[in-house]
């Protein structure tokens, strides 16, 4: 059973000063970083109209956030017309309780399911296991993360972390059955895993799915998948259960033809994803339940400079570009969102009280090529600057803060401050102590000169 | 044409070898150059740290001292970022200081845009016979979108050569606070980088932004590689007579 983050001690700078030091894992993730960033900036490249598909895909999410509570009515009515059953959840344990009793009502004790960021969020596998109830990851990756009794480290490549060698091994260690003479090769490892799945997707009665996009004209969902594990698990078992985030709604039908362009194009660099699954209601007799899911995202909504993080589809091309990410790796992040998009959900949909969520606002360079890759343009950097002044600050860190803007706010302070360093240069020590050797632990600092430039301009240029 | 030069606090007290180079530069070009002696530090680390009332004194401050000025011209990308690009959302329009910010924020120009947009130039005279590579800073490159304008001086500089750093686009792992808060990431940045430079054979390793520069020049000087680090100013100022 795959763990859950919530609770995760630590914060990341210490989590990350530990990844950096695991050569396995940077060579893994700069390999893998590397070749999708690759993928994605060929494929980007190639459309001329990037540029104003990307203006799209923002102005087609704003103005359904910027109604969302027309939006999320006209798609429970779609739904219910067409046959299925809407659930409204205020947080995880009103979404995982909902889950829980309509899994109860089948009389079923295992589910299989889809790829979903919003039940990895809730923590649902857990929530189920408590009642009894086992769910079966049959995304590829999220199956190794489950076996592993891992986290999962990258929003679209749960284990990238991994390389194959890795993966056999778990796949030796936890497998109930494993065709012989296994090997690392992805051919042989992707077999293992179909046969290891096979025999759940027509065993099972019921599946759990999130959704990429949900269409409130017509009361559709939509996902986007690679495998085709998704779509038997979306049309075998007599039960779907879907939980999806109220902030994936587009308006109308035709709206997906901007996303369902700049959706692979950004996650997995494809032009087109290989499986699209869409449905309406209930498909030929099979009950169909969706729970829509707030867990935060109202707040998210009421906060002007944050809001634009729900414009998120996940698609992960941020973390595939971020200098940090690349670094420090996911379980960093201490959360199911890793990366640039992490950095700036995470805090606004769990608060900041913890070490690690107080954290996260810091975990950039402000590089902004988080922002530039985003196809749906959310100025995450913008949005980091805005939590680090939402944050509360360790006191000594405060103190020298203010003690600094009080110098630089006044000429006269500024030069004293400068003529006291020049008067003192020769003592400044090679290493530094306190929070200052974080620089000189492996940066050497620069020469202090003999004079500041105002003072050279005072003494040569005023005339 | 009267120009007032924005130091940058940074390189104020550390790089005033820059800010001359700055004078002596935009003189050679015809230029008169003012220092308004009243100018301190555009705000940027204090915003960027989650300080915002602190940053937003700054921020007034500045537009106070360089208020009245046809041109503001700073040697740093990421100063000049920062009040052109975050100045208008950091004093809301209707509170006070905005229109200051709407009046002042545009005139502000990073070196190579005031050389190659204003005055027009791309050769600016400059003689340096070193084999030079360039880092294009992340708010220079995202935030300023300087494109080619710092490599095309540099290209018409005599006796130079410039050499392509590989993955120049990336993050040098300097990002302000950033290099203290996230040490660990930091270096790991600053080490990639430096392997790059390094591949590249370069004499020197310049860049628009000596904040950058300071974070990849210390792991350079750690790792005792020899390599110097030169701001975009220093170069363009060199001529044949001065050598």
């Amino acid at each position: 059973m795959s763990s859950t983050f919530l609770g995760m001690p630590g914060s990341f700078p210490k989590n990350a000063a530990k990844a950096v030091q695991n050569s396995q894992l940077r060579y893994n993730l700069r390999k893998a970083t590397h070749t999708i960033r690759g993928k994605r900036a060929n494929v980007v490249g190639e459309l001329p109209d990037w540029q104003e598909l990307r203006a799209a895909g923002k102005a087609i999410k704003d103005e359904t956030l910027r109604h969302l509570d027309r939006y999320l009515v006209q798609m429970e009515e779609a739904v219910t017309r067409a046959g299925g059953h809407v659930h409204w959840a205020r947080d995880a344990d009103e979404a995982n309780r909902i889950v829980g009793e309509l899994i109860k009502a089948t009389g079923e004790t295992e589910v299989v399911k889809v790829k979903s960021m919003a039940t990895q969020e809730i923590g649902l596998n857990e929530a189920l296991a408590a009642q009894g109830v086992t769910a079966y990851e049959t995304d590829l990756a999220e199956l190794i993360v489950q076996l592993g009794d891992d986290f999962p480290s990258h929003i679209l490549v749960p284990a990238i972390h991994r390389n194959r060698a890795e993966i056999r091994e778990i796949f030796l260690d936890k497998m109930e059955k494993v065709p012989e003479g296994l090997t690392d090769e992805p051919r042989a490892l992707a077999e293992a895993a179909r046969l290891h799945l096979r025999e759940r997707f027509l065993k099972s009665k019921v599946a759990i799915s999130g959704a990429n996009f949900m269409v409130a004209e017509t009361g559709t969902l939509v996902v986007l998948e690679s495998e085709g594990n998704g779509r038997m698990c979306l049309t075998l078992p007599e039960t779907l259960i879907s939980v999806v985030g109220i902030e994936k709604l587009l308006p109308a039908w035709r709206d997906l033809e901007v996303f369902l362009q700049l959706l692979p194009r950004s996650s997995t660099g494809e032009r087109m994803n290989p499986y699209t699954s869409m449905w309406t209601g209930s498909v030929e007799g099979q009950d169909f339940h969706l729970v829509l899911l707030d867990n935060g995202r109202t707040d998210v909504l009421a906060d002007e400079v944050g809001r634009q993080a729900l414009r998120c589809i996940r698609c992960s091309a941020c973390l595939n570009v971020c200098p940090v990410y690349e670094r420090a790796g996911g379980h960093a992040y201490g959360s199911v969102y890793p990366g640039p998009i992490g950095a700036i959900l995470t805090p606004q949909l769990r608060g900041m009280s913890s070490e690690l969520d107080a954290s996260l606002p810091y975990a950039s360079s402000l590089c902004g090529a988080c922002f530039e890759a985003c196809p749906v343009a959310i100025d995450i950097p913008e949005v980091l600057v805005d939590l680090r002044a939402k944050v509360r600050h360790k006191p000594a860190e405060r103190a020298g803060m203010r003690v600094a803007g009080w110098i630089l706010n006044d000429q006269v302070r500024l030069a004293k401050a400068q003529r006291l360093a020049t008067r003192f240069r020769k003592l400044v020590p090679k290493r530094l102590p306190g929070p200052l050797s974080a620089w000189t632990d492996t940066r050497d600092l620069p020469d202090i000169p003999e004079e500041s430039f105002r003072d050279w301009w005072e003494r040569n240029e005023r005339a | 044409m009267r120009v007032a030069l924005f130091i940058t606090c940074v390189n104020d007290t550390l790089f005033p070898g820059t800010g001359k180079a700055v004078v002596s530069l935009l003189r050679r070009l015809g230029c008169e150059v003012d220092f308004p002696a009243a100018q301190t530090c555009c705000g940027q680390m204090h915003v960027n740290t989650g300080y915002r009332d602190e940053g937003v004194r700054l921020a007034r401050h500045f537009t106070e001292v360089f208020a009245g000025y046809d041109a503001v011209v700073a040697p740093s990308g990421s100063c000049a970022a920062m009040v052109r690009e975050q100045y208008p959302k950091l004093v809301r329009p209707g509170s006070r200081g905005a229109t200051a910010v709407a009046e002042v924020a545009p005139k502000v120009h990073e070196l190579s845009e005031f050389l190659i947009d204003v005055l027009k130039v791309d050769d600016v005279g400059a003689y340096f016979p070193h084999r030079v590579t360039y880092h294009p800073t992340c708010h220079s490159l995202r935030g300023l979108h300087l494109g080619d304008r710092p490599t095309r001086l540099l290209q018409n500089v005599r006796g130079l050569e410039l050499v392509e750093l590989p993955a120049a686009q990336e993050c040098c792992g300097f990002g302000g606070t950033f290099a203290v808060k996230n040490p660990a990431v930091s270096a790991a940045m600053g080490a990639d980088k430096v392997r790059n430079v390094l591949g590249t054979g370069a004499e020197v390793l310049c860049a628009a932004d000596n904040s950058c520069l300071m974070h990849i020049g210390g792991t350079l000087n750690r790792q005792r590689t020899g390599v110097r680090i030169m701001h975009l100013a220093e170069i363009l100022a060199a001529t044949e007579e001065a050598q």
